[in-house]
């Protein structure tokens, strides 16, 4: 047993309990915690398998932003955690009857799963030995899979607007800073220099 | 059993190392950092223990670790003492792969640079587990107001990240600084070729660690240090102790990306021959002393001000700089330059 294999079963079982402290966690927060450490524990497995790149994207765009919204939203939320425990023994058995269900198909797409011989060829070296795989992702995602990847920034893009349509409200009666105003503020028509004669005042 | 255990002990040799350096600079840019603000407001400044008050980060140290933690009575024990150690072990752990002088990292990664970006983007959650766990308003408030701040600085720094990354044609911090080496010593920097990112990364640097004009987070005279209200003793000297290691790693990155790490700023016989390593040193305390000036002669910015800087300006510039950078690159490529 090598130090990559320890490294492997430690990442993993941390993973694993972290992913169950998710659903078992009483606070939400707690829960929403306990995702973090499970994706950053995804990410030294991608580390393990050479992944780096993979890795290191999954701290960022997960970890840094996305849990960080996660973590915003469940912390302003105000839950009353007892009335949300009430429910749990109604909802018991359409969930286990969802479970169920998934499992099954879960379990019926793997056993149906083969592989194609071109594919198991193209597998074999995924890139080559003197290439980063920065370099190779990047050739690969901006020459061939060029048009699905600007497909699906413009797709991000329309979320990101579709949002800021949704909420962005200009009340009349609200008064605005106005930078271009304050900008072009100039010291003659911002202050003024008096002599205030002694004992007389301005 | 041999082949294992001692590169396992040099490594842990290594980091000890620097990690006892960087303890060490931290404690002395503390001491700068208030010296060199007292200068400029024409006061001493500490000066009372040890000589000149060499001694004074190390008294305060001793001061917190002998005082009694608070720990609020509604607060979330768990995650409250969990956000100081997260922030500190973040800010530390990005040291790792900096390289001080040839080869002198810890870890030598491929993807350098995206780890320290994974880094820092991680030290945001330190601000949000000490805001909400401390169970009181003010706290809470100030960790998502800063929150929000530090990820929108993340974001320019990314592009900026990326114009180097274009010029450098490497992630690895190695390669970057190996790229900046010319014969034109300082002047084949990237800080000229790349200046307004520069100047973008340097401002970008100053709020993403929660500097002054861009300190509120914490706004000392105005807010009571934001989401640190309720915290006392060793947990606050971590978050204290954090937030200086995390200025000390940008301003070892600006060196990195920008100031040629460890070359000589003068590439010829004298010069090359004084070790990378104090290069380094003094190009990092030079970017800090910027940022110690910045502190005491810049006043605080608003905080819609810090928000349109952020989103509007610096977004925009260095988006379009991206385009530019990639455009000329390719530019030099057709025309056989590069």
């Amino acid at each position: 047993m090598n130090v990559a294999t320890v490294f492997f079963y430690l990442f993993s079982a941390i993973m694993i309990a972290s992913a169950f402290m998710v659903i078992a966690a009483r606070n939400p927060v707690h829960s929403v915690l306990f995702l973090i450490l499970a994706f950053v524990n995804a990410s030294g497995l991608f580390l393990l398998m050479g992944a780096e790149f993979l890795a290191m994207i999954l701290v960022v765009v997960y970890v840094g932003a996305v849990a960080v919204l996660f973590l915003f939203v469940v912390m302003m939320l105000d839950v009353d955690f007892a009335e949300l425990k009430q429910g749990f023994l109604q909802y018991l058995p359409i969930g286990s009857i969802i479970g169920i269900v998934v499992a099954i198909e879960l379990l019926l797409v793997m056993l149906g799963f083969t592989q194609s011989d071109a594919a198991l060829g193209a597998g074999a070296a995924p890139i080559q030995a003197n290439m980063s795989n920065t370099e190779a992702l990047g050739l690969v995602l901006y020459t061939k899979y060029v048009y699905l990847f600007q497909a699906s920034g413009l797709v991000l893009l329309t979320a990101m607007i579709g949002a800021i349509v949704l909420t962005l409200r200009h009340k009349p009666d609200v008064k605005r800073q106005i930078i271009s105003e304050q900008n072009a503020r100039t010291r003659a028509g911002a202050i003024e220099i008096k002599k205030a004669p002694s004992r007389a005042g301005v | 059993m041999t082949d294992w255990l001692l590169p396992l002990l040099i490594m842990l040799g290594k980091s000890l190392l620097l990690l006892v350096a960087v303890l060490v600079y931290v404690a002395y840019v503390l001491y700068a950092d208030r010296k060199i603000w007292a200068a400029v407001q024409l006061r001493r400044g500490p000066n009372v223990v040890g000589p000149w008050g060499l001694l004074q980060s190390f008294a305060d140290m001793l001061k917190f670790v002998l005082k009694e933690p608070v720990i609020p009575a509604g607060a979330n024990k768990g995650v409250f003492l969990l956000a100081p150690f997260v922030t500190a072990m973040l800010a530390l752990s990005a040291w790792a792969v900096i390289p001080v002088a040839d080869g002198w990292a810890v870890a030598d990664l491929n993807v350098g640079v995206l780890f320290i970006f994974a880094i820092s983007s991680l030290g945001v959650y330190g601000v949000i587990m000490g805001g909400w766990a401390s169970n009181s308003k003010y706290p809470f408030l100030a960790a998502l107001r800063s929150a929000a701040q530090m990820v929108s600085y993340e974001v320019s720094i990314g592009f900026v990240i990326i114009t180097v990354l274009l010029c450098a044609g490497s992630l690895n911090l190695n390669d970057i600084v190996m790229a900046q080496d010319s014969k034109y010593g300082l002047f084949g920097w990237y800080w000229l070729p790349l200046f307004p990112m520069f100047i973008i990364f340097f401002i970008s640097a100053l709020a993403e660690t929660n500097r002054p004009p861009f300190d509120l987070v914490e706004a000392e005279s105005e807010l009571v240090a934001g989401f640190m209200v309720e915290y006392s003793s060793v947990p606050y000297m971590l978050f204290m102790l954090g937030e200086y290691v995390a200025i000390v790693t940008m301003c070892a990155l600006t060196t990195i990306l920008f100031l040629g790490g460890w070359l000589s700023p003068i590439p010829f016989a004298p010069f090359t021959l004084v070790p990378g390593v104090i290069w380094f040193i003094l190009k990092s305390t030079g970017v800090f002393f910027m940022f110690a000036m910045v502190k005491a002669f810049v006043p605080r910015y608003r905080y819609d001000q810090l928000m349109r800087l952020g989103w509007k300006v610096f977004l925009p510039i260095s988006l379009f700089m991206v385009i530019v950078v990639a455009g000329a690159l390719q530019f030099a490529i057709a025309q056989g330059w590069r």
